[in-house]
């Protein structure tokens, strides 16, 4: 009941974080310099030419009726019409957003494997040059910032051995017998591997781009949960048990030692949905990042709305998922 | 199919191989052309919102479209769907005949109605055409058998000019009205040499060649456009074989992919560099404008930074143009910018200041040239602070009249009119103008309606030598545009910058 109750009150406060944070963006980029019917304005526009453009896309009004105008249309499900692409900003946000969350997950999924694993050899071979090989490797993957190592990548997998796809989600010439945008679950779900094949072939660099740096924290962080948990009571008492020492670590202390890593890993989530703005422009992955750097460039103020205010959603949905899943993991939590 | 954990694996791994062993390789024969193109396509629509008025897209539209007029590589108009063209002799009535034989994509004829209302479409307000003011100067439009024949309202002596430049295309009046704005950007079809096969907002568009073409079949069939805006990648295309061609890349990368396993060519385009001068502060003096113009290494700062590539000008009329005029030179003279300066009381240990604004990354080196320009200025007494902005802010103070007095600018005339580079750029009055001397308003006023053509030309380059003598701008230097394509194909280049497919053949 106290939990349903927090699910409310925090429900209460996202609406109130999504309100304020419309408003601001609303102001904000049409305070900026930059306005779109300057950017569209051809040689020979006249005073008159500029008014009637400016008409033609409500940005006559004040900030405040266009505010009234653009909130109104929200509430009935209508985030107005791309000025760029001329077409609702609603179907184009989703239409972009799952080729992202694909992107994302895959790139959670990389960073937790590569950091679990990095994490559970480093405690299991503690105190061995392996040991300090990890520590150096998570420096580096820490230190160089995602849109460097997808540079590395591209060099490497792109043009040196050239085993992945450089640009792009899919293959143009491939025929997509898809019913939604999810395209590498659906490919799974169809067993199209062939399709699945060429998917992923066009995702791994930049999802390893992304994966790299937030491999490293989970890394970091999971391998000195471990090392504290390592030397807890209950641990010692499984030793002298008898059990081996990679049955103590897996079976004893991991369980522990990953909450912390989980709340790290849904706080990370959100700044990987951030990193994808950067990745999918250097990949030209046609993703929700991509389109959100054309939008700023062409001043395309309904899209550049619509973008923020789902991020938004996606950021504090995501918090509150994680909140309410360390609630339910954490016994201490879940019966305060 | 029963599917366990091994066959799975063994599955997915066979997958990924065929995957990567079907990546395309340089070696092969080309079926296929795979272009990486440094720009994405918002918009289908030639005609109305911002895309329209994109040169950098423009490229896509011709490879679908037809434009009133065709406009060759080297910029000079030939026949196209219309096959001729001309005023009647009292100036109140233009007329232009339509080329019979030509279907749309989908298969209906091409008629007069459709260049009628196409150009009746563009000349109404509410249809959102950002150059109605063009279009607006016809009106009556009307189909006489073969022929389409509009009044003048106003006498504009660069109407056929404009059927060859920004949102001068050709749309299907019987298809548009059929399926609306929304349907025509789901679908669109055009006469052009290409047809839309498949579209992915932000990734690719697919296009197959029209066979039915009136200038005849491309050569390629089917013609892959990646919208590859970042230039690391776009490289990595072309050197992994990903794709065929691509653009727009740094010179340095350029001359080291050309001549090795990829061909490459770079031929100068009609953009322009420019230093917008903004008659404010001390840029109402004449020895400071001076000063700062004879003050720079034009083709020091092209063979420098832009490693050759790059034409000095001096007006800003490039070679192609229609009042290109050789014979107007501003020297790179630093004895006599000091000397200059010196007459208005400013020197080395007391330089005369102000601010300079510049892009950062939008063109090639911009900020690099600025800081080389800043550093040659020192040299003589100008003492110039940068500010970099974004574009997007250059086109808000450029219209408001509220750029610094000296702001970094490229400027594009793929139509080759004076009226459309020294015309709109310095005429006071145009909100593309920033400087505002009653004497040049003078000079620029009549021009606009002149009806002799010839007499049109001598005066806009009476009206560049006046510029240049005065400095009332600085003009830098034309671009060149470098293209990086396999051996297997030849690249014809466009001096509008537009890389079209259709003008690209088999080695």
């Amino acid at each position: 009941m106290r939990l349903l109750q927090s699910v409310l009150v925090r429900l209460a406060t996202t609406a109130v974080t999504l309100f304020g944070l419309a408003v601001i963006v609303f102001v904000v980029i049409r305070v900026v310099p930059g306005n779109p019917v300057a950017m569209m304005l051809p040689p020979g526009a006249t005073e008159a030419d500029v008014a009637r453009l400016s008409a033609l896309y409500g940005l006559d009004k004040s900030i405040f009726q266009q505010f009234l105008i653009w909130a109104g249309g929200v509430l009935q499900g209508d985030f107005g019409t791309s000025i760029t692409a001329r077409q609702p900003v609603l179907e184009l946000v989703l239409g972009r957003l799952p080729a992202t969350l694909e992107l994302s997950i895959m790139a959670l999924i990389i960073a937790i494997v590569i950091g679990g694993l990095a994490a559970l050899t480093g405690t299991r071979l503690r105190g061995t040059r392996v040991e300090g090989g990890i520590d150096v490797a998570n420096g580096v993957a820490l230190s160089v910032p995602d849109f460097l190592w997808g540079l590395v990548l591209i060099l490497l997998f792109g043009v040196l051995m050239p085993v992945f796809h450089i640009s792009g989600r899919v293959t143009p010439s491939l025929e997509l017998p898809f019913v939604t945008e999810f395209y590498l679950f659906e490919s799974v779900v169809r067993l199209r591997f062939d399709l699945w094949s060429d998917i992923v072939a066009h995702m791994f660099m930049p999802a390893l781009a992304l994966a790299i740096p937030l491999s490293a924290i989970i890394g970091q962080l999971l391998k000195q949960s471990l090392k504290e948990t390592m030397h807890l009571d209950y641990v010692t008492l499984s030793r002298t048990k008898g059990y081996g020492e990679t049955h103590v670590i897996l079976r004893e202390a991991l369980p522990n030692a990953a909450l912390p890593t989980l709340t790290l890993v849904g706080v990370q989530f959100t700044f990987l949905i951030g990193g994808t703005v950067i990745i999918e422009r250097l990949f030209s992955y046609e993703g929700l990042g991509n389109m959100a750097i054309d939008a700023v460039i062409n001043r395309d103020l309904p899209l550049i709305q619509g973008i923020v205010i789902l991020f938004a959603v996606i950021f504090t949905g995501v918090n509150l998922f994680v909140d309410m899943m360390y609630a339910a993991l954490n016994p201490r939590l879940r019966h305060a | 199919m029963n599917l366990n954990r091994r066959s799975l694996l063994q599955l997915s791994t066979a997958a990924i191989a065929l995957g990567v062993t079907g990546l395309p390789a340089r070696a092969q024969a080309i079926d296929e052309l795979v272009i990486a193109y440094n720009v994405t396509l918002p918009s289908w629509d030639p005609t109305v919102g911002p895309s329209a008025v994109n040169p950098t897209i423009q490229g896509f539209y011709q490879s679908v479209f037809d434009q009133y007029i065709l406009q060759q590589p080297d910029l000079k108009p030939a026949p196209g769907l219309l096959t001729e063209w001309g005023w009647s002799d009292d100036k109140k009535q233009v007329w232009m005949t339509v080329r019979e034989g030509v279907t749309w994509h989908d298969g209906s004829p091409f008629t007069a109605e459709d260049v009628a209302w196409s150009l009746a479409r563009v000349a109404k307000p509410e249809t959102g055409s950002p150059i109605q003011f063009v279009w607006g100067t016809l009106a009556n439009h009307r189909v006489e058998g073969n022929k389409v024949i509009a009044d003048v309202v106003q006498f504009d002596p660069t109407i056929f000019k404009w059927m060859y430049f920004l949102t001068g295309y050709v749309l299907p009046k019987a298809y548009y009205e059929r399926v609306g704005a929304e349907g025509f950007e789901a679908a669109p079809i055009g006469t052009g040499p290409y047809m839309v096969e498949k579209f992915e907002r932000n990734a690719f568009v697919r296009l197959k060649a029209n066979a039915n073409y009136w200038g005849g079949k491309p050569d390629f069939d089917t013609v892959t456009i990646k919208f590859v805006p970042d230039a690391a990648a776009r490289v990595a295309e072309v050197e992994s074989g990903n794709s065929h061609v691509t653009l727009e890349m740094p010179y340095e990368e350029y001359d080291r992919l050309k001549g090795g396993p990829l061909a490459g060519i770079a031929a100068p385009i009609s953009d322009i560099g420019m230093i917008f001068l903004n008659d404010i502060d001390v840029m109402t003096d004449p020895n400071v404008r001076m000063a700062a113009a004879h003050a720079i290494d034009k083709q020091t700062i092209i063979d420098r930074l832009l490693s050759g590539y790059g034409v000095k000008i001096d007006t800003l009329q490039t070679p192609e143009y229609d009042a290109y005029d050789a014979s107007i030179q501003v020297a790179y003279d630093p004895a006599k910018a000091t000397e200059l300066l010196a007459a208005s009381g400013y020197s080395v240990d007391n330089p005369v200041k102000f601010k300079i604004q510049t892009t950062k990354g939008f063109k090639p080196k911009d900020y690099e040239v600025i800081q080389a320009i800043v550093g040659l200025w020192r040299k003589v007494g100008i003492e110039a602070e940068i500010e970099v902005y974004e574009i997007a802010k250059h086109y808000e103070l450029r219209g408001a009249d509220q750029l610094a007095p000296a702001a970094f600018y490229n400027w594009g005339n793929s139509v080759g009119d004076p009226t459309t580079s020294t015309g709109f750029a310095m005429f006071g009055p145009s909100p593309h103008s920033v400087w505002d001397g009653e004497d040049l308003i003078g000079k620029i006023g009549p021009l606009w309606g002149e009806a002799d053509e010839a007499k049109r030309i001598e005066g806009w380059k009476a009206v560049d030598r006046f510029v240049a003598e005065n400095a009332l701008v600085i003009p830098l230097m034309q671009y060149v545009q470098p293209i990086l394509h396999a051996p297997g194909v030849v690249v014809t280049p466009h001096a509008s910058g537009a890389l079209l497919p259709h003008l690209m053949k088999r080695a």
